[in-house]
């Protein structure tokens, strides 16, 4: 269903500064692929994510999403078949506007329920919104009318998921989305994000830095190193790796050790 | 009211503040809801008086307020095109529209500084006309005023709620999320500045019409009158539901027209009258950290205080 294709990217080409962000990447998600992503720090597993969501266009290569070619297709319409979630749960949510609000926008992505520029939020709506977020079990749906401002970071990374799956995406990119929460929240929200993916056969790429995350969510890990990716693995061959099997791999692959400082720290505490 | 203040100055400082505080509301979009810095706010507030009296002139003073604000609207749209399609920052493509304007708005008076509508009908005159009593022959003005100034809140108020408006207040509270959620940052943010500047246009308009002239310098300064209504009013109404930040801003240019009439009755010089504005709006801005750090100063104070007595103690025992 996604179809990256020798897709290049270079960051201030022809400075000192120049930095090959991309380089080649191929990529093929099947339909209901649920693939986690780890790598070193700057192998382009962000840059990826944004050339997939068109925060930049690519210098070359086509990106695919369902048979449709998005390579020079807007952000913002993108963002109509794809759902985002970053690292910051500051950035999902707009602060100053209500819970509802933020629904009520969210809920614009959809292109089935085309809704005039001068509606409002109808009585049905409302309901429907309250009823998604007592799914999230946070007691939000009591807050309707709060500023998203004073929810705590791991309720308001929970809202930016119900708003990024409300109408449900064809892909879900999720970069790092639990890595700025507490342990137990990051938990929760780990959970509500495989529930809402399993229940909407949603296909997802996830970005971790938790070694095992990346072998135990989903059905695919990728390995990504100087923004390619150099190793694919799932389905038999996955369910049997362990995590020093998956090092083991990279090092092969990449010809050097895996060096994302925060993957080696959970690694620790891990193993 | 009698002595210090009359009631024809309490009126006139009320139906100035009700003008103002259309173009305080324009600010209101641009800056608090759309958080952009639109500098061309006085071109644009001249725009609107040039193309209001020039329409009012040619008989048709109730024409001349979509004329007013069609212009402002095509001033707004340029400011808008220049920092969405092309990156011009905000605060340049504000002062480069308003630099602009002002040859426009020269072109528009027939390249004179000075037009005067006086010996034909206006909003303001025709409305004068509809009752003779005393009464109303020294309240219609303000009444006029209050009922279109009034319609603009709801206008607002009504605007904000409906699917663009939120779309255009997401835009100016969370960049990365409109980008997440299929809104088109550039749209909303023309849309945005065209309505707030429409309101600029609308205010010029009416005051072109009430002071029956306009003048080429008429807007200069304005930015900051309005800026100082949008802080007087958040101040005293505060930033909570919308409609009383709506409300906020006409309170807020009224109470600063107020001060402005308190200044004149205490014979400050008009020429100091750009300088008394500036400092209004330096202590409104100030004031509520002012307050903060006087509080802290004190609290500072009376803890260094005790704990020196406390040292006394232990030096006596």
């Amino acid at each position: 269903m996604l179809k990256i294709e020798h897709v290049f990217k270079t960051f201030n080409t022809g400075t000192v500064n120049e930095k090959k962000a991309l380089t080649d990447l191929n990529l093929e998600l099947q339909d209901g692929d649920f693939a986690t992503i780890i790598g070193s720090n700057g192998a382009g597993k962000s840059t990826m994510f944004n050339a997939i969501a068109g925060s930049f266009y690519t210098d070359s290569g086509f990106i695919e999403l369902d048979g449709e070619d998005i390579t020079f297709t807007p952000e913002h319409t993108r963002s109509r078949y794809i759902g985002r979630l970053f690292q910051d749960p500051l950035m999902g949510t707009a602060p100053h506007m209500t819970i509802e609000e933020n629904l009520s926008v969210a809920y614009l992505r959809a292109s089935e329920h085309k809704r005039g520029l001068f509606s409002h939020v109808s009585k049905s709506e409302r309901d429907k919104f309250r009823e998604q977020l007592s799914l999230l079990d946070m007691g939000l749906e009591n807050r309707m009318n709060h500023p998203v401002g004073l929810l705590s970071g791991g309720q308001r990374q929970a809202l930016t998921l119900l708003m990024a799956t409300m109408v449900t995406p064809k892909l879900l990119l999720l970069d790092e989305h639990t890595a700025a929460l507490d342990p137990s929240t990051a938990a929760k929200v780990l959970d509500l994000t495989k529930k809402i993916i399993e229940e909407n056969h949603i296909s997802c790429l996830m970005v971790t830095h938790n070694m095992n995350q990346a072998l135990e969510l989903g059905n695919r890990t990728l390995m990504m190193n100087n923004g390619n990716i150099v190793f694919d693995v799932k389905g038999e061959e996955r369910s049997h790796m362990t995590i020093k099997d998956l090092l083991d791999k990279f090092e092969e692959n990449a010809g050097k050790a895996l060096n994302n400082d925060r993957i080696l720290l959970s690694t620790k505490e891990g193993v | 009211m009698t002595g210090f203040l009359t009631a024809g100055i309490v009126r006139t400082a009320l139906e100035v503040g009700l003008i103002y505080s259309l173009v305080a509301l324009s600010l209101f979009i641009s800056y608090s809801i759309l958080n952009i810095c639109d500098l061309s706010t006085d071109g644009c507030y001249t725009l609107g008086c040039a193309v209001g009296a020039i329409v009012t002139i040619a008989g048709h003073p109730f024409l001349a307020i979509p004329a007013a604000m069609l212009a402002g609207i095509c001033s707004g749209y340029v400011t808008a095109l220049l920092q969405t399609k092309f990156g011009v920052q905000s605060i340049l493509a504000g002062i480069i529209v308003n630099t602009g304007l002002y040859t426009v708005n020269l072109a528009v008076m027939g390249f004179s500084s000075n037009v005067s509508i006086f010996g034909t009908d206006t909003i303001f005159s025709l409305f004068k006309n509809l009752n003779s009593s005393g009464f109303w022959k020294d309240w219609c003005n303000l009444i006029l005023l209050a009922v279109i100034v009034a319609a603009v809140c709801l206008l607002i108020k009504w605007f904000l709620g409906t699917t663009l408006g939120l779309s255009i207040r997401a835009t100016g509270d969370s960049p990365a999320m409109v980008r997440a959620s299929s809104i088109n940052p550039i749209f909303t943010i023309t849309v945005g500045l065209c309505f707030s500047n429409a309101l600029t246009g609308l205010a010029g308009c009416l005051i072109g019409q009430y002071n029956k002239t306009c003048d080429i310098n008429l807007g200069t300064g304005m930015v900051t009158i309005a800026l100082a209504s949008l802080v007087i009013g958040e101040t005293l109404l505060g930033r909570g539901k919308m409609i009383f930040r709506i409300l906020g801003m006409v309170v807020g240019s009224c109470f600063y027209r107020f001060i402005i009439s308190i200044a004149l009755r205490l014979n400050v010089p008009t020429e100091a009258f750009k300088l008394v504005s500036a400092v209004i709006v330096a202590i409104a801005i100030a004031a509520p950290r002012a307050k903060q750090l006087i509080a802290f100063k004190h609290k500072q104070m009376t803890a260094m205080q005790e704990r020196k007595s406390m040292r006394g103690d232990k030096a006596n025992a």
